[in-house]
């Protein structure tokens, strides 16, 4: 961006001032030898045009809402209207979590994010044996349609944008989800929502995978073809790098293996007969919100710089909506330390500050007393209000991507994309996502970045206030929130009544019906929809599509 | 005369699929010279106690992250008894508060390792508890 001339008088400036530096440092030297960003990507003493000599700002940068958005894809951000508050919430039964959203949604929050308990997650009723103990927990109980219809009630779903973490039996949910509509009069046309529906990072990180990867991959393009038709405003996958980040991965790894899932939900729905165009702009992201403020920032405008190009270059991609990368953010719950709990404020504070300004266009921020349990009613709200003061009070959002031509961001910026690069043309190499993670590739990786970050904090080359450093004797925090153990006990006299009252026959006709789809390869969702709809519970669907998928065995990594 | 070297069985039990915690215990007790065997995500406690007694273990390392410790602490532990198995050192760790730990204390886990623990205490806990 700077003349040649310009750029030579910079570079005798630079040499000079380095020479009188080096002087100083005799009497004065610096903190560290060398420093690091927290991906361990060498960071200099200062930045100058030097650093980014070979920018070209249309090409690399452009403008708010244009090509490749790396400031951001929408041409006002928020100055038009914020990102979406949406806080991460379920526990318990499907009554008390209705309750905690509808206190949400007083508190000013503007999206639901529903959060379901494992054995939800893995396809299993609440009488399952291997449910014993996890009912509840984590999440929200649904079993059956009944409890999704418990889950939303009074919750206008016209107005409402829900988001629902949710993977391998995503498809059995978002049945629920649309059949709970119907029911309040809603058209599935005028639903907006998430569902998470990305398998892939479940078998590198996440753990709640059911089926082999093919089939896994299947039930996800019948979704996307279901959704373009049907549900056109819904995102139909949040290609999600915030649980590789917090498996362990670098900022560099979390970009690179996220994106590598992504080109491989691409090239499937490809292979399926879908054209770009017509599914691509429903993709979505989610990303995590770490430490590191510069760092974060620069990965979120790296990963939407390299999607662009990927989606272009490519797939092809013609419609501009194809390339945009449009991402939530959750802040880092890896980093909440349980020692000095408040201090976790600050962390949060930080980290949803550089997602905003990484130009995300929905947030959770975590509560402080997460390292002990489920949040709290109090520490929820304080965590929205950190949200509603970066937005209201701080002036950042007022105009776009604020950081944009800072020396030190754009080589940051310019760094990530580089290394994620390569690690894109490695798994390129060893086929695509997919082989990456049966061979254990991706894995290995992440939990190698884990433990040399442990080594770090261990040796106290990072600092961690009040738990390597600053360190204090505290009395435990008390009072969480708990989910009753009886919980089990009343979801199993639920299932029990409603096997009871439904049409049976209409059940084990849908499930037959779906099990024949399972064989064949017609769209999964139709027979998914007309099973949730008699009362199927999600357990007898899942074990249906079981019995003809199989189910995925771990490669052992250690 | 070398000592045999301690064998754990670091183990995820229940449904939970946190495992960066339980992996980066494997490497340090392994840096630690210690044998692990990890187990893998989604073990019922009946496959962490067989394969505990399988392999001959000294040390049963668990780690839980989605509250069900409660239930399945101690179902590890009362399976550990049925089988008379009462010399394996059974630790654990995950999101836990500090107020349930003294039950799973009573139910037999001699220590409970929450966030933020270092891995060198861990070992060393190990070391001075493990019976030989």
């Amino acid at each position: 961006m700077y003349d040649a001339k310009k750029l030579k008088e910079i570079e005798q400036a630079a040499a000079a001032w380095a020479e009188k530096t080096a002087d100083l440092l005799e009497k004065r030297p610096e903190r560290d030898k060398t420093f690091k960003s927290l991906s361990e990507i060498p960071v200099e003493r200062v930045y100058t045009p030097l650093a980014e000599s070979t920018l070209d700002y249309l090409k690399d940068l452009g403008f708010p809402g244009t090509h490749p958005y790396t400031r951001g894809v929408q041409p006002t951000m928020y100055r038009g209207r914020f990102w979406t508050m949406r806080q991460y919430a379920g526990f318990a039964s499907a009554e008390e979590s209705n309750k905690r959203y509808k206190y949400l949604l007083e508190q000013g929050q503007t999206g639901l994010s529903v959060a379901f308990d494992l054995p939800t997650q893995i396809g299993y009723d609440s009488d399952h044996p291997l449910a014993q103990g996890e009912v509840g927990k984590v999440g929200v109980a649904i079993d059956s349609l009944m409890d999704m219809e418990a889950l939303f009630d009074g919750i206008p779903l016209e107005r409402v944008s829900t988001s629902m973490t949710i993977n391998a039996p995503a498809a059995v949910l978002l049945a629920m989800y649309v059949e709970t509509a119907a029911k309040q009069g809603v058209s599935p046309e005028t639903l907006k929502g998430t569902i998470q529906n990305d398998i892939l990072k479940e078998y590198a990180a996440r753990g709640t995978y059911i089926f082999p990867p093919a089939p896994s991959m299947r039930i996800i393009t019948d979704i996307f073809a279901f959704c373009s038709r049907h549900i056109p405003r819904w995102n139909m996958i949040s290609i999600s790098g915030y649980h590789i980040r917090e498996a362990g991965s670098t900022a560099v790894q979390e970009v690179a293996f996220t994106l590598a899932n992504g080109i491989a939900y691409v090239e499937a729905a490809l292979r399926a007969g879908l054209k770009v165009d017509d599914f691509a702009p429903r993709l979505s992201f989610f990303f995590n919100a770490h430490m590191d403020f510069f760092e974060e920032i620069a990965k979120f405008r790296a990963a939407r710089r390299l999607w662009a190009r990927i989606m272009k270059k490519r797939f092809g991609a013609k419609s501009p909506k194809s390339l945009m990368l449009r991402f939530h953010t959750q802040t880092a719950g890896c980093t909440l330390t349980a020692q000095q709990p408040q201090n976790n404020v600050m962390r949060v504070t930080l980290q949803a500050l550089s997602a905003v300004l990484g130009g995300t266009q929905s947030l959770h921020t975590n509560s402080m007393d997460e390292a002990f349990s489920l949040p709290s009613e109090d520490a929820v709200k304080t965590a929205l209000r950190t949200q509603q003061i970066i937005a209201f009070e701080s002036g950042v959002p007022n105009t776009v991507d604020p950081l944009g031509g800072s020396f030190y961001v754009e080589r940051l910026t310019d760094d990530i994309e580089e290394r994620a690069q390569a690690y894109l043309d490695q798994i390129d190499e060893n086929g695509g996502a997919v082989a990456a993670i049966e061979q254990g590739f991706i894995q290995k990786e992440i939990q190698e970045s884990a433990y040399a970050y442990q080594r770090a904090v261990e040796s106290g080359r990072r600092v961690v206030v009040g738990l390597n450093k600053f360190r204090q004797e505290e009395a435990p925090l008390r009072n969480f929130l708990r989910v009753d153990p009886a919980l089990r006990e009343s979801q199993e006299a639920k299932l029990k009544q409603l096997k009871g009252r439904r049409d049976n026959t209409a059940v084990m006709v849908a499930l037959e019906r779906l099990k024949g789809c399972a064989q064949g390869a017609d769209n999964l969702m139709p027979p998914i929809m007309e099973a949730v709809t008699c009362y199927a519970t999600l357990g007898e669907i899942c074990d249906t599509l079981r019995a003809v998928f199989g189910e995925y065995a771990a490669v052992s990594t250690l | 005369m070398t000592k045999k070297k301690i064998r754990v069985l670091a183990a995820k039990p229940g449904l939970d699929g946190h495992d960066r915690g339980i992996k980066v215990i494997c490497y340090a007790l392994r840096d630690a010279g210690m044998e692990v065997i990890y187990t893998g995500l989604r073990q019922t406690p009946e496959q962490i106690v067989q394969a505990a007694i399988q392999e001959d273990v000294d040390v049963i390392a668990m780690s839980v992250l989605s509250g069900a410790h409660d239930y399945l602490f101690p179902r590890v532990m009362e399976l550990l008894r049925e089988a008379g198995a009462r010399d394996v050192l059974v630790i654990g760790g995950g999101i836990i508060p500090e107020e349930d730990i003294p039950q799973l204390k009573d139910a037999g886990i001699k220590a409970i390792f929450g966030p933020g623990t270092p891995t060198s205490e861990t070992v060393r806990f190990i070391r001075e508890n493990v019976h030989r």
